[in-house]
């Protein structure tokens, strides 16, 4: 069934804006996205109707406040068709998700000497926690390359693979590249030399569906503002046998089930790794969020946005000099690109006079930027919302800020 | 704000001086150099200086990557500054400061940035705001590393 834009959109009122006095264009989804109504209602419900704690009261309230909160949980199991709810963690975000592995897995499990394996094309969250692990405990960052096409070099990965290698952490759509990672490759054959491996699916959640049984990844991290949802809010989900195996990240109240001078007992699991009051307005909208993507259907948004990307990459393709970076052959909708003669900040200025709004930068993937050798690009990154019209307008706005830059 | 903020912005001088920018290049007689890096942008900008007798700038370039608009402002901060003393470089270093960030208004108030009021309409692009400071700062870390050179 195809889909129905001029609902869609209506849905979402951030999209009724105007920038400039011209009509928001807004393709800086791979940075956040915009919400629909009916996140932002459950919002706007539960702090104008519903708050209360969580897990804390007999009253009701409370009590609702809890059920919702883990309605939510139930709803990123099935999302994710984990196998148990237990294995759906909160954070606040793919960042948090990484370091709380990072803290807990990392310091924990691996030792000096140890390997862990990430690409050259990782956002910088998954780069520096590991850094940092392999500064405390004399572990050994190890970086698969990619070539020209921004593609991972699958060879050149496998043959890092050696018992050394503990852990895998890669990426599972680049978002500053648009690179689809070959997530069931890389997955399985981390296994067959014993590493456990985690995907940062923080660009993939909101574009396919992801089926973490299916992959078979240990760990998977994304965040919830990216996919519709409210920001401080995001996912780790781990096998249940690894969580368990796994201290505590943060230690305080709702993370234990007894606590005296002596002696404190860890809650089970997924609590004991949600300690304090968590964001519970966030993760009650979050699940909004999952509802609404989909009702509209995680294949149907795929394959709509493949398209997006086709007519993106064709028109884009078209203006004189333009040069897009990363050009894998599978890919999403993400399309980066530089200008000879214009910097991309300054691109990015001209462009929001036309009230197109794209981000400009290294997209915090700086080994990206030094592998091609730029210091920045610009970058449309698309979603369902998009029309082909907005990329006409992108297009436009490009070819008017090149009559500024001869 | 006018219909075309943007074009304000994007003025000839400052595609001019992009273009073709005055001082580039570094020169073997500097005696003080500095660097300044927006991690943001990945601009990159290199200051050059020869500070002679009675504290005056005799020379001064740049050279880096960057926008148009720290490109723009390196060059005409270049031209601004040679032959002015340090203090007086100084001082000039404040009042642009001020007006990038809309705190001086060159209509109303006094000041010594002559060509340099082109930038007075930034404030309303913070984030730009970085990009037209970036060689001035570098400046001003080439001349404090003058000054503990001198107390020695
Ligand atoms: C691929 C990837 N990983 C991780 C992150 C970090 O997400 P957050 O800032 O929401 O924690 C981002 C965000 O830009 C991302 O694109």
């Amino acid at each position: 069934m195809p889909m129905d834009i001029e609902k869609i959109r209506s849905d979402f009122p951030n999209l009724r804006v105007k920038v400039h006095g011209k009509p928001l264009v807004y393709l800086d989804n791979a940075a956040t996205t915009l919400k629909p109504q009916q996140v932002i209602e459950r919002i706007t419900w539960f702090y104008s109707q519903g708050t209360s704690n969580v897990h804390r009261g007999v009253h009701y309230l409370s009590e609702q406040a809890t059920a919702e909160y883990e309605r939510t949980r139930e709803k990123i199991k099935k999302f994710i068709n984990a196998s148990k709810t237990a294995e759906v963690i909160f954070t606040s975000g793919a960042t948090e998700s990484i370091n709380l592995v990072m803290n807990s897995y990392g310091k924990s499990q691996l030792k000096q000497g140890d390997e862990i394996l990430i690409s050259e094309m990782e956002h910088h969250s998954n780069i520096v926690p590991w850094q940092q692990l392999c500064q405390e405990n004399g572990c050994v960052l190890k970086v698969a390359p990619i070539n020209d096409n921004g593609e991972l070099c699958l060879d050149a990965y496998k043959a890092m693979l050696s018992p050394k290698v503990k852990l895998v952490s890669m990426v599972y759509i680049s978002n500053s590249l648009g690179t689809v990672n070959p997530v069931m490759d890389i997955i399985t054959t981390a296994h067959e030399h014993g590493a456990v491996v985690l995907i940062d699916g923080a660009q993939a959640a909101g574009h396919l569906a992801m089926d973490v049984q299916e992959l078979d990844c240990d760990f998977l991290v994304f965040s919830g503002h990216k996919i519709f949802g409210p920001t401080g809010t995001g996912v780790l989900y781990g096998k249940a046998d690894l969580l368990n195996r796994m201290p505590p990240y943060q230690t305080g109240g709702d993370m234990i089930t007894s606590v005296t001078f002596e002696k404190t007992t860890y809650n089970i699991l997924p609590y004991k790794f949600e300690a304090g009051t968590p964001n519970i307005a966030g993760v009650i909208g979050l699940g909004a969020a999952i509802d609404y993507m989909l009702d509209i259907g995680m294949d149907a948004i795929a394959a709509y946005e493949r398209e997006l990307l086709a007519y993106g990459t064709e028109k884009l393709g078209a203006i004189p000099g333009l040069k897009i970076i990363g050009t894998a052959k599978d890919k999403a909708a993400i399309i980066s690109f530089i200008l000879p003669n214009i910097h991309a900040h300054d691109l990015g200025t001209l462009v929001d006079e036309e009230g197109v709004a794209v981000r400009t930068g290294h997209h915090c993937t700086q080994p990206v930027m030094n592998h091609f050798k730029v210091p920045a690009t610009s970058r449309a990154s698309l979603c369902f919302y998009n029309t082909k019209e907005e990329i006409d307008i992108l297009a436009d706005a490009i070819r008017q800020a090149k009559t500024l830059f001869p | 704000m006018s219909a075309h903020p943007h074009r304000e912005l994007y003025q000839q001088v400052i595609l001019e001086h992009n273009k073709n920018p005055r001082n580039y290049g570094p020169f073997p007689e500097a005696t003080h150099t500095s660097e300044g890096y927006n991690p943001l942008c990945g601009d990159h900008l290199k200051i050059f200086l020869k500070i002679g007798e009675d504290n005056i700038i005799d020379r001064v370039s740049f050279e880096g990557d960057g926008c148009a608009i720290s490109r723009a402002s390196a060059s005409m901060m270049t031209t601004a500054i040679q032959g002015k003393t340090v203090p007086e470089t100084l001082a000039l270093f404040e009042e642009f400061q001020n007006l990038v960030t809309g705190k001086l208004d060159p209509d109303r108030q006094p000041h010594h940035l002559g060509k340099l009021t082109i930038f007075s309409g930034i404030w309303q692009f913070p984030s730009r705001v970085k990009c037209a400071i970036l060689s001035w700062h570098a400046l001003k870390g080439a001349l404090e590393r003058q000054a503990s050179v001198s107390t020695e």
